[in-house]
Formats: C-alpha cells, sequence, structure tokens
C-alpha cells in the first residue's frame, strides 16, 4: 500500500465512500433489471428480441 | 393498438442488447485501471499530501453529477418535441445516477476540504451548489414517483426539469456572490485545474472516461428496465380491461 | 383579467380564506427562534435578516397550494383555461392575487417581527424593500409548483420540496440587502439582482405554469 502518510484517513474514506456508493447503484440498477426482465417473461413469454 | 405501443422502445432495447455488455466492461476497465494508476503510481502533492488522491474521484463524478442533469435536460426537450418514450424514459432512469455522482461529489469534496478547512463540511460555493443540485435531483425523481399517469409524468418532470435548469445555473451565480460577500478571501479551490501536472492529468482523464462509460452503461441498463417495466404495466393494463369486458 | 384578479382577492379575503394565516405562521416562525437559538441579542440581530427572510418564505408557502387546487375542485380551472384570457395571463393574475394577499402583508408585517428580533435600525428599510421586490418572485416560482402538484393527492409536501430549492436564488439576495443594510453599506447590488429575478420571473414563469396546467387538465 502506498504511504499515505497524514491523511490516510480522509483518503482510504473518500474511496471506500465513492465505492461503495457507485457498485450499491449497479447492485441495485442490476436486481431491478433482472427482476423486470424475469416479470415480463412471464407474462409474455422468454425474450425473442435479445 | 400493438403490443408494442411504440416502435422505438422495441428498437432501442434490440440495438442496446448487444452493445450493453462492453459498455460495461469498457467502463469497469477506465474505472479500476485508473484508480490504481492514480492511487498507487502517482506522487503526492506538494500542498495537499496524498489528499491530492481524491481527485480522481472528485473531478469525474461532479463533471458527470452537472452532465447527468445536462443528458436529463436534453431528453426532456426531445421528449416535450419529439414525443419519444425511450426519451423520456432515459431522462427517468438516469435521474439516480445523477444523485448517485452528486452524493460523490459531496463527500468526497467535504473529506477533501477537511483538512484544509478544518471541518467536514464547509459552505464552500462549488459545495454548496452541488448540495443545491441535490436537491433539484431529489425533486425531480419523487415528482415522478407521485404521479400515475406515465405521459403525464413525463411532461410535468420534463417541464420542471427546464425550469430547473434554468434555477441551477442561477443558483450557481447566487452561491458565488452568497460566500464572496460573508468571505473576504476566495476560498480554496478543490479543483486542481488551474495546474494539474500531467501526471495527474493522465490517470485522472482515464477515471473521468471511466465515469463517462459507468454513465452510460447504466443509463442504457436502467432504460431497458423503465421500458420493460412500462410493458409490464401496459400489459396488465389490457389484460384488466379485457377481463372486464369477458 | 382585472375581473379574475378582484374574485381571487374576494376568495381570499373572505372568511377561510387563510388570508391571516400566513401572517399568523410568519409571527409563529419568528417568535420559535429565540427559542431555539437563545435570547442573546447579539446574536439575534446577526441572524435577524436570515430569519425573517425564510420565515416569509415559508409563509408565502403555505397558501400556493390553494391557488390552483380550489378552482380544480370546483370545475373552474378548465373554464379558465379555455377562456379567452390566455392561460399564461391566469397563470399571472393567479400569481398576482396570492402577493397581494400574501407576500404584500408579510413585508409590511416584517419591520414589526424585526423588532423582537433585535433588527439593526439601519435594516427595517431594506426588509420591508427586499421583501416587496422580491416576494413577487416567490408567489411566480410556488405558482410554477403548484401547477406541477395540482394532480397530485395531498401533493403540499412535494410541492414544498419543488419549489424550496427554487427559492434559494430569491433568499440569497434578498437576505443580502437587508445584512447589507443593517450593515451600513450598500445593498443595491443584491437588491438589483434579486429585482432582476422577479422580472424575469414574471416574463417567463407564467408559460411554464400555464403548461403545467395543461398537462394537468389533460
Amino acid at each position: 500500500m502506498t504511504d499515505l502518510g497524514a491523511y490516510a484517513v480522509e483518503v482510504m474514506s473518500a474511496y471506500a465512500v465513492s465505492l461503495l456508493l457507485l457498485a450499491g447503484l449497479v447492485w441495485v440498477s442490476w436486481r431491478r433489471a433482472v427482476k423486470v426482465r424475469r416479470a415480463l417473461e412471464q407474462i409474455e413469454g422468454p425474450r425473442a428480441d435479445g | 393498438m400493438s403490443i408494442w405501443e411504440y416502435a422505438n422502445p422495441k428498437k432501442f432495447i434490440a440495438t442496446t442488447s448487444p452493445v450493453l455488455p462492453w459498455v460495461f466492461g469498457a467502463a469497469g476497465l477506465c474505472l479500476i485501471g485508473g484508480l490504481i494508476w492514480g492511487f498507487f503510481f502517482t506522487p503526492e502533492d506538494f500542498r495537499q499530501g496524498s489528499t491530492v488522491k481524491i481527485i480522481y474521484l472528485h473531478v469525474p463524478s461532479a463533471m458527470m453529477a452537472i452532465n447527468a442533469w445536462a443528458m436529463m435536460l436534453v431528453a426532456s426537450l426531445i421528449w416535450l418535441v419529439r414525443r419519444h418514450h425511450v426519451s423520456a424514459l432515459a431522462a427517468r432512469a438516469a435521474a439516480p445516477v445523477g444523485v448517485v455522482m452528486t452524493l460523490i461529489a459531496l463527500a468526497t469534496g467535504a473529506i477533501w476540504g477537511q483538512p484544509m478547512w478544518g471541518t467536514w463540511w464547509v459552505w464552500d460555493p462549488r459545495l454548496t451548489s452541488f448540495l443545491i443540485l441535490f436537491l433539484f435531483y431529489l425533486g425531480y425523481i419523487a415528482l415522478w414517483e407521485a404521479i400515475e399517469d406515465p405521459d403525464t409524468a413525463a411532461d410535468l418532470t420534463s417541464v420542471l426539469c427546464i425550469v430547473g435548469s434554468v434555477f441551477a445555473v442561477l443558483s450557481r451565480y447566487a452561491v458565488n456572490f452568497w460566500n464572496q460577500g460573508l468571505h473576504q478571501g476566495a476560498s480554496l479551490s478543490l479543483d486542481a485545474q488551474e495546474n494539474v501536472a500531467d501526471v495527474f492529468w493522465y490517470p485522472l482523464l482515464v477515471c473521468i472516461a471511466g465515469f463517462v462509460l459507468l454513465f452510460v452503461a447504466l443509463v442504457i441498463l436502467r432504460t431497458r428496465t423503465e421500458i420493460r417495466a412500462r410493458r409490464i404495466m401496459a400489459l396488465q393494463a389490457r389484460a384488466l380491461r379485457e377481463g372486464v369486458r369477458a | 383579467m382585472i375581473a379574475l384578479l378582484v374574485r381571487d382577492l374576494r376568495l381570499a379575503l373572505r372568511a377561510g380564506g387563510g388570508f391571516g394565516l400566513g401572517l399568523v405562521f410568519f409571527l409563529i416562525v419568528v417568535v420559535l427562534v429565540p427559542f431555539g437559538v437563545g435570547p442573546e441579542a447579539a446574536l439575534l440581530t446577526a441572524i435577524a435578516p436570515g430569519i425573517l427572510w425564510v420565515a416569509a418564505l415559508l409563509a408565502a408557502l403555505l397558501s400556493l397550494d390553494r391557488m390552483f387546487a380550489l378552482d380544480l375542485e370546483d370545475g373552474s380551472l378548465p373554464l379558465l383555461a379555455t377562456a379567452p384570457l390566455p392561460l399564461e395571463g391566469v397563470a399571472l393574475v393567479k400569481a398576482l392575487a396570492h402577493w397581494i394577499t400574501t407576500g404584500l402583508p408579510l413585508a409590511f408585517a416584517a419591520p414589526v417581527l424585526g423588532f423582537l428580533l433585535n433588527l439593526a435600525p439601519g435594516a427595517y428599510v431594506w426588509l420591508v424593500g427586499s421583501l416587496v421586490i422580491g416576494t413577487p418572485a416567490l408567489s411566480l416560482i410556488g405558482g410554477f409548483g403548484a401547477a406541477l402538484t395540482l394532480g397530485i393527492r395531498r401533493g403540499g409536501l412535494l410541492m414544498s420540496l419543488l419549489v424550496l430549492p427554487l427559492y434559494v436564488p430569491v433568499l440569497i439576495f434578498g437576505a443580502e440587502a437587508v445584512r447589507r443594510g443593517a450593515a451600513g453599506m450598500d445593498a443595491a447590488t443584491p437588491l438589483i439582482l434579486l429585482a432582476g429575478i422577479t422580472l424575469g420571473s414574471v416574463a417567463l414563469l407564467p408559460f411554464a405554469t400555464a403548461a403545467a396546467i395543461r398537462i394537468n387538465l389533460r
């Protein structure tokens, strides 16, 4: 790990918060996408459009 | 009325299906690559020490926070003028991404400023403007959620986006005036754009590219979801009507 | 247009029209502040301009949802929409009625409340002036918010969420004008900028408001 010196807490927490938020956003978006796709397939059968 | 009410959404889904994985892949590559490059392989700043490494998160997210709203504005205008449903749904899809970008910009901005200013939050003009932008995003999303009819919701949120954009610009100038009025000196600019050396600039570019690609990927993904969700609603509504008639 | 204005004024001024409510709310908020921040005179003097403006802003917010909702309920809004008077004109007149019955009284009640908050002597003129200039913008922006949330059940809270961020520039320049006046400095700049916002709102917001009403009436 590079030496972050005096500001280790700040830098690490900045990275942690950002990456957590991004990961959360991707996760939530992905989950909803899968859920909706499955629900649609239930109603109208497997997708023909890929 | 045909199954897909509008041809556009079907084409959108068909076109983006093969493309989406690649966009996500490229986004991941740029993001991870750029962050690793910036975090591990760049030196510290003379004045700011290792906190300069926050630039690789703060600048791209701030840029995307603004650009997401700009994209929503364009999409809203396209909806109002040309009535392409994909456009309205894309604006709706982009809003939560913009919110997260704004939050990241706010959090990284505050954390970066903490060693300089000694507190976890300051009413720096730039941070304050992003806080206001955050509120605009929340209002936009709330309005979408509150209105039942999809077309009415699309229309009203589009008008809100347009008026909001004007006030967002107005607020930017007002906030600058407001802070300068109180403190004599200009606060330390978090935006190290005055003299970003090459050694910082290139990894920053890669990170910016990563954020842009991630934004595009997420908006495509979420728009597809919105289109499908709309379709489900339309099919259910139709089933209800036909069930009533039968 | 005059007829519409008179009608709205009369509606607002009769019992149950909410005319006095805004003023009382203004009073209550201002009275609450010293309980919240402590009675120290110097502190109150320092924050008085901002508190008075924020309280006026919130009080103006109160009566916004009646601007169009009543007409929607009794069916007169679609009639107004198809009347010879353009809907933009209707929006303007309604904002004007709101201002006359809310913003203007607030502006003249403010000095009294300024006493309660130990407002600096030089600031009173600027307080009334900034409120007179700035509250029309509050009515116009509020009208836009009311039009957006017209069809939403109990949409008052959402309307506030939409309108309050839009109020920020008005608040910034209005409060700054009073602060500068309190310090004896020249307060012309924020006042001019405030006037600019009001004039811009008069020119542009009726179009957005009318658009929102039309969308909701479909």
